[in-house]
């Protein structure tokens, strides 16, 4: 049997981590052992995502993470490093160390954060909703055009300083990026889908 | 736990048929054994549906619970619901969600089971049929995601006899190449005038494929019969009717300003006194809303006079009837739609206003109508079986709001208790009813996946759980006959279809040409 897509990507993933991810997080876990055990991750999936939740965080008890994420992002270069910092759905801060012209989507999903993206990308639904926390931030951004603004209308917890992750390119004026995962998840009745 | 599943006086032969803890509940559920999923007893969980619900309830539930294994059924051969059925041919970024169903589907904890439906009426000629008396004996978890497939109807005279009634549902599943409605056949040459009644984004997709170029779906994957009749089309004018005004309207912004945008079609201006004075003052998303519909096409210079197609949003109608020339007989043609004007209460601004009819009426001539006043979705036939409550009136499965479904029971003072069923959940439209976009169903979806893992790892009763079980393989050994087992459509089956259908479209320079009938679909598998 052939090696299956989730497993080559996540293995292609975890080479990269490998590689050179400055990845300073509060949740810092080490690469180093992953590269040591290639011949355990070619053996099951279920080994697969034990050993990638160990390579995300290991804050969630009973997670195994995702196996199943995309997102591809090229490493910085040394000394041309930008800064985000994402605040996920835990309160958990991850300060990662990203490329100038990288969106905050690709960004988030490489480095295994939970935000989805549900149309790839091509600003055509709301789930990668970002809250931007400082707004002198969110001003130096390109101003968000109709078609984000249209789906940014239907984006759960919207605020004043939302923006849809994909459509967010970083760049030196924004090195040291601050936003927020909205959580809404817990709470949701079947009443909110009402029409 | 106060669970007890009984099964109705009336409801003979059921011995036997459902499995012992359907009948012995407290024996099953007093019981409390760990709940860890281990590679010898993983969580096992059928998914009825493969469309976004079933699958982002699915891709969050493994990704959470190690080992999860999940069978999803489906009673087309084809995965992915309403992405593939629903979803407009000319919005193909909103399918790119398939790309995540699809990395959820090559896991191997994963099993896709296709082409059979879950139930107990042989209406599924090409496919399987298995009874969920025997899901419910192999499984610890059901989630039921099998979507709206019925529509509302007006209940107005000619509705059901008049040539040119059509639902919206049925046309958005016939220009999506959905088997079941591949043969319906809209006549588009009847006339000019056509009338969409309601006011919901399927009512827009329906007025835009009614008036977009032809060729700019020609790229799509459109069903090529769709293409044909609609290259055909003698329709130059939409009315979008509802009953209520623009501040009630069911509508997003994208699909108005997609509508707005189409070249050479216009908008009639809409009638400014149901638009609030002051829109400054309005929370954003009815602003933005209310200031295009106010703009209307005039951005784009296009006036009605300029244009050889235009629509408009016709507010504060109620339908009264459908009616054939005078001439006509009863079943005739379609030639005109008569509604009955109403006022709003307690004004229009109010989101949440109710339409009042008046006695003042208006007939639009229309050669053409749908109605596109919501889905629903039906019980599956054996609910009733094991007292699963369905709301009626809703078109959805009683459910606590995070898709645990409740059961209901008479208890001796004759009065209805509800509760949570163990192991039965249910996420997307059947839950929710038939409203929200792609990420309102994800986010949905996930809420129904955390109320799973939260009940998992809190020890509530699941079904099965003192024993081990197997899924579909114990599903296949009770029910299927020898030969049935090829007619399942796998995951891999699929990949074929799909490959297939690629394989057509690059014949015709398009990104997809879909086989619309079961049979041309299981003739690629052989």
């Amino acid at each position: 049997m052939s090696t299956p897509r989730v497993l080559r990507q996540s293995l292609q993933r975890l080479a990269q981590h490998a590689r050179c991810y400055s990845k300073t997080t509060t949740t810092t876990t080490t690469t180093a052992p992953l590269r040591t055990q290639p011949q355990r991750l070619l053996t099951a999936w279920s080994t697969t995502t034990q050993l990638s939740a160990s390579a995300s965080s290991a804050r969630r008890s009973l997670s195994t993470s995702s196996a199943l994420q995309h997102g591809h992002v090229d490493p910085p270069k040394p000394g041309e490093e930008l800064y985000v910092t994402f605040i996920d759905k835990d309160n958990q801060t991850h300060r990662l160390a990203v490329s100038e012209g990288d969106n905050l989507l690709d960004i988030a999903q490489s480095h295994d954060l939970e935000m989805e993206g549900a149309c790839g990308g091509s600003c055509a639904c709301s789930t990668c909703h970002v809250i931007v926390q400082d707004q002198d931030m969110y001003d130096r951004m390109p101003e968000p055009d109709d078609d984000e603004n249209d789906m940014l209308d239907l984006a759960f917890g919207l605020t004043e300083t939302s923006r849809l992750g994909c459509q967010v390119h970083m760049t030196k004026e924004l090195d040291g990026l601050v936003v927020k995962l909205p959580s809404m998840t817990r709470n949701l009745q079947a009443s909110d889908f009402k029409s | 736990m106060a669970f007890v599943a009984r099964v109705k006086p009336g409801a003979l032969g059921l011995r036997g048929r459902w499995p012992s803890q359907v009948h012995a509940p407290r024996r099953m559920y007093s019981q409390h054994p760990a709940h860890h999923a281990t590679p010898e007893h993983p969580l096992r969980v059928a998914v009825i549906g493969s469309g976004p619900a079933g699958f982002y309830t699915t891709y969050k539930l493994m990704a959470k619970i190690q080992g999860t294994k999940v069978d999803m059924y489906e009673s087309l051969p084809v995965p992915f619901g309403l992405v593939r059925f629903g979803v407009a041919p000319d919005h193909p970024e909103v399918k790119n969600c398939q790309e995540k169903f699809e990395e959820v589907a090559s896991s191997p904890d994963f099993n896709f089971i296709g082409n059979v439906s879950v139930g107990t009426k042989p209406d599924h000629p090409d496919g399987l049929t298995v009874p969920l008396a025997s899901l419910f004996r192999h499984y610890n978890a059901i989630i039921f995601a099998y979507g709206a497939a019925q529509d509302r109807k007006l209940g107005i005279p000619g509705e059901d006899q008049l040539k040119g009634v059509y639902s919206a549902r049925e046309f958005v599943g016939w220009y999506n190449g959905l088997p079941q409605h591949a043969n319906i056949n809209p006549d588009l040459t009847q006339g000019e005038e056509a009338v969409v009644i309601g006011q919901g984004n399927v009512a827009l997709d329906v007025a835009r494929m009614l008036l977009e170029d032809v060729d700019v779906l020609r790229k799509t994957d459109i069903a090529a019969h769709a293409l044909e009749t609609l290259s055909q089309s003698r329709v130059k004018r939409v009315h979008v009717v509802g009953r209520r005004g623009p501040m009630q309207a069911a509508f997003t912004i994208k699909e108005v300003r997609e509508l707005m945008k189409l070249s050479n079609v216009s908008f009639h201006p809409v009638d400014t006194s149901l638009l609030p004075p002051d829109l400054k003052s309005l929370p954003r998303a009815p602003r933005r809303l209310m200031e295009m519909l106010a703009k209307g096409t005039t951005a784009t210079s296009q006036s009605p006079s300029e244009t050889s197609k235009s629509w408009s949003l016709d507010f504060c109608l109620t339908p009264k009837a459908f009616s054939p020339s005078s001439s006509s007989p009863a079943s005739a043609q379609l030639a005109s739609t008569t509604f009955k004007r109403t006022t709003l209460s307690p004004s229009p601004f109010d989101p949440n206003a109710y339409a009042l009819p008046t006695a003042e009426t208006l007939t639009l001539p229309s050669s053409i109508a749908f109605r596109s006043i919501g889905y629903k979705s039906t019980p599956l036939p054996e609910f009733s079986d094991i007292n699963v409550s369905f709301d009626e009136r809703r078109g959805i499965i009683s459910n606590d709001g995070y898709g645990r479904v409740q059961h209901e029971e008479r208890t001796r003072g004759a009065e209805m208790s509800h509760g949570s069923f163990p192991g039965l959940y249910c996420a997307g439209w059947v839950k929710t009813g038939p409203t929200g976009v792609i990420a309102s169903t994800m986010e949905n979806a996930f809420a129904t996946a955390d109320a799973i893992i939260e009940d998992w790892v809190s020890r509530t009763p699941f079904l099965n759980v003192d024993r081990k079980v197997h899924g579909w393989e114990g599903v296949k050994s009770e029910v299927l006959r020898s030969g049935d087992e090829k007619r399942v459509v796998d995951w891999q089956g699929w990949r074929r279809i799909d490959e297939a259908e690629r394989e057509r479209g690059r014949e015709t320079g398009r990104s997809r040409e879909k086989f619309t009938r079961t049979e041309e679909m299981l003739n690629v598998l052989g």
